[in-house]
């Protein structure tokens, strides 16, 4: 069980947030890519052993979204990709 | 290979079991083979087993970065079953686990494989609507799903006391899955190994891929290890979990995001539960092992994670469900707790299937791929061996994400 | 029975209160301070339990949770199956058995296995039972299974409990270093948790008789004890184990003994800034032939019967060592007059600090203890000289044995810190911390009592400058002595034919560990599954480790290389009562319920769970009435008269702001930012990718407020979604958002009669179809309670949904069924509702929707906008479609062509009927009451353009056919609903 820093209301037990997925990349104009740009966003994210970008949704809570930055391997979660722990 | 059998056994005891041999040789590492498999767990042991021994590829190298079998077929629930709910998927599992019935005797390794049927305990109509859909549809493919009573359910699971009419869950019914069965995990990964090794197949343990080599026109050329470059035409990756950190290296991308799933054993205790029992509602299954724990899996944690970790709520909301249900548990111990991380891929279906790097050829989005290992190593092979899909096979490719053609199976794992 | 092997003075018991106990229906007594073990060790008892596959007699060997096979099962009140005598805390009444035994534990027929040893090598199993077939051996090996019997019921009184702690820090252990280390910490003010698996504190100090500051050490106990008492910055509780290090310093502490008597066990998930692990060391077995006997005993255990509990567990001793710490031990024993023969000692030089202890006792330098007499008891010992190859026997009661001590690793591994072999104690010990976390004392490796006082002093005042500034130095003066090793990790037994135990629980032997050597199960991992060594109850805390140093040894290498197998929770185990703690019942997984339930219940509606854990009414059968017939009832109630539901769990969401128009453009298919006020429209919403999400309304209040309303099983869903687009996709749009689900409930009157009883329930609005269109809302008051009041339709009827505060809702729906009285009113259940949109082809996501299906397929093409540019899902539905719009399954109706067959739900429908990968399934069938047959809906290829053909639904040994039509049963036009 984490203990998430939820930027409004301080450090959070885990079992009240919502996991949301890695932040991938923006969503691009529809009309404007090609279906393999398209696809790719839709389908792949980052998937590192190490830190990733997250969005966490604060369900019960204050209900906002936010990301993180959570080492998938330590489970650690940084301030930046480049804390070192 | 050397025969094992009762018989072999009593004249090894003549000899105090000094004269046994060897399960897998431990031979040095040769520069080059026609391929590489990496990752000795259930379903890279299996694939170099079939490669040698249906198409008779034998100068294959299977590299593990740890120990033989200590993958994902180290860490599971042994739970084989094929009630899934796709055309495309329930023919591949009836097809892996009537492998896994004969496997015993095709490896002489007794994997112990046991029917032991697996009963659903059903709570509410929808999720009965759900299971009596893919009973009809199994029926097509001769796999055996039957809708039970309550009264049946707890006949056959008699521990099962909790559920009745007015408590939190009642329970309305059940299924029963006959061809469902368990058996010893390191068994199947051993009895793979052996025979492989016996075919020729060569096992390299401590042996981590650090990097895949493609050549300047673009095909897959071999592997970086820390022993060192070994070259083949057809790498076969087969590392759950760690698919896209291998697959990146060769600047392939796939839609893989690796979780953790845990699961858990009691303390040893007389045989009190004979069937599997899966409570899908409440996100929880188990059966007893032959050693007497009761093997128990729950449910996934949602985030992505390479730490083999357990999520203290996930698994006391497991237990919670559990003790509703099995109310005489609540003094029964905890005894072991694991987890293990796969990739699961965004319609909850594998990918089998030689990627757009030519040679390159990847087994993964495995979610509950231990019930699949003889099937995903058959047709494996098939495909590495023959330039083309197994029919079985034909469905899980990688392009299927490009027109976006799912084949989902979100709420076909056992729990959920 | 009486105490014949109790001390007349000493010890932690108290001699005034007796507390009586059976054990296999024995009767026996014990005092207040005794655990089950050392009861019955003071009433004689030596065989405790059988092992598991040889079944061989098993005597009590730790004292403590590190105790290998001292397994019994309890009864009655305290019914649990596998227990360690050595943590069982003795009590009145208490009633205990062996385990694994049959018929009794002195004569088990099972132990006929011992005596074919040569046939069952490790993993045997793998190599036979294979021909004909195992399901044939199966039964019987199965009989075999297990140790104790689970408990049949659960505890008749009392429950669990389970809470959350936070802390500054957290002291894992109250030996002499936690305690030392909680004392300097606390003294800074900073919030102190300090938990002990033990019933009292002191650790090892229970056990000796050391000195601190010239006190008896327990005093100092005492003493450290009392002043923690005082502060109310600390928590200090004993029977506490924490089983589990988890991520973000969150450890699991089980509770035992709990204060209230009415609690069986209490879970804390303690969330600590800081950990400091403290757990001591665990000492380690030796291997040699017959190690297992009743009677052979780790050494420390045998101090520890004397000291703590005052029990003489045997008359005459032999010790085998090869480290230091027996040596501390012969005063103690030797004063409870325990007879010491000889201590054997496999180090060639032994050090003179231990020489001098032993001044009167014959010390036996390079030797080892080859072999042990004796079944149920030891009666004598072999041993040799290394030296000169010479044996020797002993007679002796008593073999108490060293291998050295492992610093307890366990939850410093489990919180993910690395370990390494420290050869100095041939131990595995702490490197690396990954988490907020500190080693101190025996389980960091530092042993003497002098040094973990000086150690502890060090990293707290470090930690306490971390935590808060001030600090203080203690000094401590202490008279224990040094420690040295050399490791012994197993005599040599090549050529040994009495049997050397690894594990003694699980019977793993020497000779199993070579066989899986032999046979190439090279790594500890192998090992560990080949021979399941280290896979029992105790899960190898004595003996594993020998099992690293023997692959070490066969393979050449240090013990680093070999490394250990994977340290897992629980730290002892746990049971799953305490873990899951207050959750059962109704609180297990809470029901939602609305304001009319109760009122539902009272009919005696047939209640089930719906989605999103809503309890929701399916039918209200009247006496003696069956399923269908409820159901038409209530149908024809709606068809023809006026019904009413409880609408109430449907999502509800108010959205405000300028932007709000074009932010539904985005997740819907359709336009909704063209609406006018007071004016409405259906929906879809998609996923990105393409898939249907939700269905649902949209109304326009005014110019910037909104309402819409969603299925009750997505509302959190779709609660998220939204929000997620607006903070990633849409920052700058101005869209507010407020969850109104728990704010509005409605009771929805549907029929022909609909308006009739509006009118007669009175109200301000104009009610007149023109005035007052479908799709479109009024505010007003409804029976004197203020509403609003919408037109919409999910059955195809005349409809009002009646939107009030929870507070009236009740009174509203009792109104309704008041006045409803006069047109036959009835209260509609899920399934009339179910059957009612199945009439009108309406979608219900659960059943028709299945991820296959776009609107397109479901005859919905008319909800995709094609004026939109984009909109969450266009581009991923036309890019799935492509150009191959063939082979689609599209949703069709089905007419049996038996019209009173029901088609089972979920049924396949094949080509032809073959047993052939199918072309599509039923989604639904219902009897309809205005058609009087069975009406369904199923999905099948091309189905749009197959109308009038013949659909084969395929069941196991036959073939429904049906009628492809269009998926609409009722009232084509929608007259009704306009009306």
């Amino acid at each position: 069980m984490l203990l998430i820093n939820c930027p409004f209301c301080k450090e959070r037990n885990e079992t009240e947030f919502v996991y949301g997925g890695p932040v991938g990349v923006d969503r691009p104009d529809p009309n404007a890519v090609a279906d393999q740009e398209w696809v790719d966003f839709l389908t792949l994210v980052p998937n590192p052993t190490g830190p990733v970008f997250e969005k966490w949704w604060h369900a019960r809570g204050c209900g906002e979204w936010f990301v993180i930055c959570r080492d998938t391997v330590t489970h650690e979660i940084l301030e930046s990709p480049d804390e070192k722990s | 290979m050397q025969n094992y059998s009762f018989f072999s056994l009593a004249r090894n005891a003549l000899s105090s079991h000094k004269n046994w041999q060897a399960a897998w040789r431990s031979p040095p590492l040769k520069e080059e083979y026609d391929v590489i498999i990496i990752g000795a767990g259930g379903h890279g042991l299996a694939t170099a087993y079939y490669l040698a021994k249906e198409f008779g590829i034998t100068n294959v190298a299977v590299l593990e970065r740890g120990w033989l079998g200590g993958g994902n077929v180290a860490r599971n629930t042994v739970t084989v079953r094929s009630n899934y709910l796709r055309d495309q998927s329930i023919p591949f599992y009836v097809k892996s686990v009537s492998l896994y019935e004969g496997l015993t005797k095709e490896l002489n390794f007794n994997m112990m494989h046991s029917k032991r049927t697996m009963v659903d305990v059903v709570h509410n109509y929808p999720k009965m609507r759900d299971l009596r859909r893919r009973q009809l549809t199994m029926d097509i493919y001769n796999s055996t799903y039957e809708q039970i009573t309550v009264e049946k359910v707890r006949q056959l699971i008699p521990a099962l006391t909790g559920g009745g009419p007015g408590s939190r869950l009642p329970i309305i019914g059940g299924m029963v899955h006959k061809d469902a069965g368990v058996n010893r995990h390191d068994a199947v990964a051993w009895g793979y190994a052996r025979a492989a090794d016996s075919l020729g197949v060569e096992m390299h343990q401590k042996t981590g891929v650090t990097a895949l080599l493609r050549a300047s026109n673009g095909d897959i050329q071999g592997v970086e290890t820390n022993k060192g470059v070994v070259k083949a035409k057809k790498v076969v990756v087969a590392v759950s979990g760690h698919t896209t950190t291998l697959t990146e290296t060769a600047g392939l991308k796939l839609p893989l995001r690796t979780m953790n799933l845990t699961a858990f054993v009691s303390e040893p205790i007389k045989p009190i539960v004979d069937v599997i029992v899966n409570c899908s509602d409440l996100g929880f299954y188990f059966s007893q092992s032959d050693k007497g724990e009761l093997v128990i899996g729950g449910a996934p944690d949602s985030a992505q994670s390479f730490r083999r970790d357990i999520k203290q709520h996930v698994f006391e909301d497991t237990v919670g469900a559990m003790l509703e249900l099995f109310p005489s548990f609540k003094k029964l111990k905890l005894l072991r707790q694991w987890g293990g991380h796969l990739d699961i891929t965004p319609d909850a279906s594998p990918i089998m299937d030689e990627t757009s790097v030519p040679g390159l050829y990847v087994t993964a989005g495995w979610w509950g791929g231990y019930k699949a290992i003889p099937a995903g190593g058959l047709t494996m092979a098939h495909h590495v061996a023959k330039n083309m899909p197994h029919p079985l096979m034909e469905a899980f490719t990688c392009n299927r994400f490009k027109n976006l053609d799912y084949i989902l199976e979100t709420g076909t794992t056992t729990a959920r | 029975m009486k105490n014949h092997r109790r001390l007349e003075s000493g010890g932690r018991v108290d001699r005034s209160k007796r507390l009586n106990f059976s054990f296999n229906g024995r009767q026996y007594y014990g005092f207040e301070g005794d655990t089950l073990a050392s009861a019955l060790i003071a009433n004689g008892v030596k065989v405790i339990a059988r092992s598991f596959k040889y079944h061989r007699p098993r005597g009590i060997i730790g004292s403590g949770i590190e105790d290998p096979a001292s397994l019994v099962e309890l009864l009655d009140e305290n019914a649990s199956g596998n227990n360690l005598a050595t943590t069982v805390i003795l009590k009145d009444g208490l009633k205990a058995k062996s385990i694994n035994c049959w018929p009794s534990v002195n004569f088990d027929f099972g132990s006929i296995i011992q005596y074919f040893p040569k046939l069952v090598p490790a993993g045997f199993y793998y190599k036979t039972f294979m021909w004909p077939n195992w399901h044939l051996f199966e039964p019987s090996i199965r009989k075999a299974a297990g140790l104790a019997n689970a408990p049949q019921v659960p505890p008749k009184k009392g429950h669990f409990e389970s809470r959350n702690a936070h802390t500054d820090v957290l002291v894992i252990g109250s030996g002499p270093a936690g305690l030392a280390a909680s004392l300097t910490v606390a003294k800074t003010g900073v919030k102190v948790f300090l938990v002990d698996q033990n019933s009292e504190p002191g650790g090892n100090l229970l056990s000796s008789k050391l000195f601190i500051n010239k006190q008896p050490a327990i005093a100092w106990v005492d003493d450290m004890v009392s002043e923690l008492a005082k502060m109310d910055n600390v928590t200090h509780m004993q029977n506490s184990t924490a089983w589990a290090y988890r991520e973000h310093n969150l450890i699991i502490v089980n509770e035992r003994e709990v204060d209230n008597s009415s609690i069986i066990e209490r879970s804390w998930r303690v969330r600590a800034k800081k950990v400091v692990i403290a757990t001591g060391a665990i000492e380690r077995a030796l291997v040699f032939a017959n190690n297992d006997r009743p009677g052979v005993m780790l050494a420390s255990a045998v101090q520890t019967f004397v000291n703590r509990y005052a029990v003489k567990v045997g008359d005459n001793l032999v010790f085998f060592t090869n480290n230091d710490s027996v040596y501390s031990y012969i005063d103690d024993l030797e004063n409870a007059g325990i007879n010491i023969l000889a201590i054997i000692d496999s180090r060639k030089k032994i050090p003179d600090q231990c020489l001098s202890r032993a001044k009167k006792i014959k010390v036996m330098a390079n030797s080892i203890l080859k072999n042990v007499n004796g079944y149920k008891q030891v009666r004598s010992i072999n041993v040799q000289s290394l030296d000169t190859g010479k044996f020797e026997t002993i007679s002796c009661d008593l073999v108490a044995h060293s291998g050295g001590w492992n610093p307890a690793v366990h939850l410093h591994s489990q919180s993910r810190g690395s370990l390494k072999f420290n050869e100095k104690i041939a131990a595995f010990v702490p490197n690396k911390s990954i988490q907020n976390s500190i080693n101190i004392g025996a389980c960091n490796g530092t042993f003497a009592l002098a040094e973990i006082f000086k150690e502890t002093n060090q990293l707290m005042s470090k930690l306490s400058g971390e935590v808060k500034s001030e600090s203080r130095e203690d000094n401590f003066e202490v008279d224990e002595q040094h420690y040295s090793i050399e490791p012994l990790w197993s005599t040599d037994l090549s050529d040994e034919k009495e049997k050397a135990f690894f594990d003694i629980q699980n019977d793993v032997t020497y000779d199993d560990i070579q066989l899986a050597l032999l046979e190439g199960y090279s790594n500890v991992e192998h090992v560990k599954r080949y021979t399941t060594g280290g896979m029992g109850f105790d899960q190898g805390k004595t003996g594993n480790i020998n099992i690293i140093g023997a692959i070490a040894e066969q393979q050449g290498v240090g013990l680093d290389s070999v490394g250990t197998t994977t340290f897992r929770s629980p730290f002892t185990p746990v049971s799953f009562g305490s873990i899951n703690g207050v959750r059962q019942g109704s609180v297990v997984l809470p029901f939602r319920h609305t304001p009319v339930t109760k009122w539902n219940l009272e009919k005696g509606a047939f209640m089930y769970e719906a989605g999103a854990r809503w309890r929701r009414p399916g039918y209200f059968p009247k006496k003696e009435e069956g399923f269908q017939e409820a159901v038409n009832r209530e149908c024809e109630t709606v068809r023809y008269g006026v019904g009413v539901y409880d609408g109430s769990p449907l999502g509800k969401f108010e959205l405000k702001g300028k932007d709000v128009g074009v932010f539904l453009d985005l997740i819907y298919t359709n336009i909704m930012s063209s609406l006018k006020p007071g004016a409405g429209r259906y929906g879809l919403m998609l996923s990105d990718d393409g898939l249907i999400f939700d269905d649902g309304v949209a109304f326009r209040i005014d110019e910037n407020r909104w309402f819409i309303s969603t299925s009750s099983g997505h509302s959190d869903a779709i609660n998220q979604h939204m929000k997620k687009v607006l903070t990633f996709d849409r920052p700058d749009w101005d869209v507010k958002i407020t969850n109104t689900t728990n704010q509005w409930n409605n009771a929805t009157i549907c029929g022909p009669l609909a308006r009739q009883l509006l009118e007669k329930l009175s109200t301000n609005i104009d009610i007149d179809n023109e005035a007052f269109p479908f799709m479109t809302f009024r505010e007003g008051m409804v029976a004197e309670i203020p509403a609003r009041v919408i037109r919409v339709s999910f059955t195809g009827e005349l409809s009002f949904e009646i939107n009030v505060a929870p507070r009236n809702m009740l009174k509203l729906w009792e109104k309704i069924i008041e006045v409803g009285n006069e047109f036959k009113i009835l209260p509609v259940g899920s399934e009339a509702s179910h059957v009612l949109r199945v009439e009108k082809g309406f979608l219900s996501l659960g059943h028709e929707v299945d991820g296959t299906v776009d609107a397109y397929d479901l005859g919905m093409g008319w909800l995709m906008s094609k004026k939109k540019i984009d909109y969450i899902g266009k581009r991923s539905v036309n890019l799935r479609r492509g150009e191959k719009s063939k082979g689609r399954r599209e949703l069709v109706g089905l007419l049996p062509h038996n019209p009173n067959e029901a088609i089972p739900e979920g049924a396949p429908i094949t080509p032809k009927g073959k047993k052939v990968g199918t072309e599509g399934f039923t989604t639904a069938c219902v009897w309809s009451v205005v058609n009087k047959r069975w009406v369904g809906l199923g999905l099948i290829e091309d189905g749009h353009s197959r109308h009038g053909e013949e659909a084969c639904i395929r069941m196991k040994d036959r073939i429904i056919r049906a009628e492809i039509t269009k998926p609409i049963f009722h009232d084509p036009d929608g007259k009704l609903l306009r009306s």
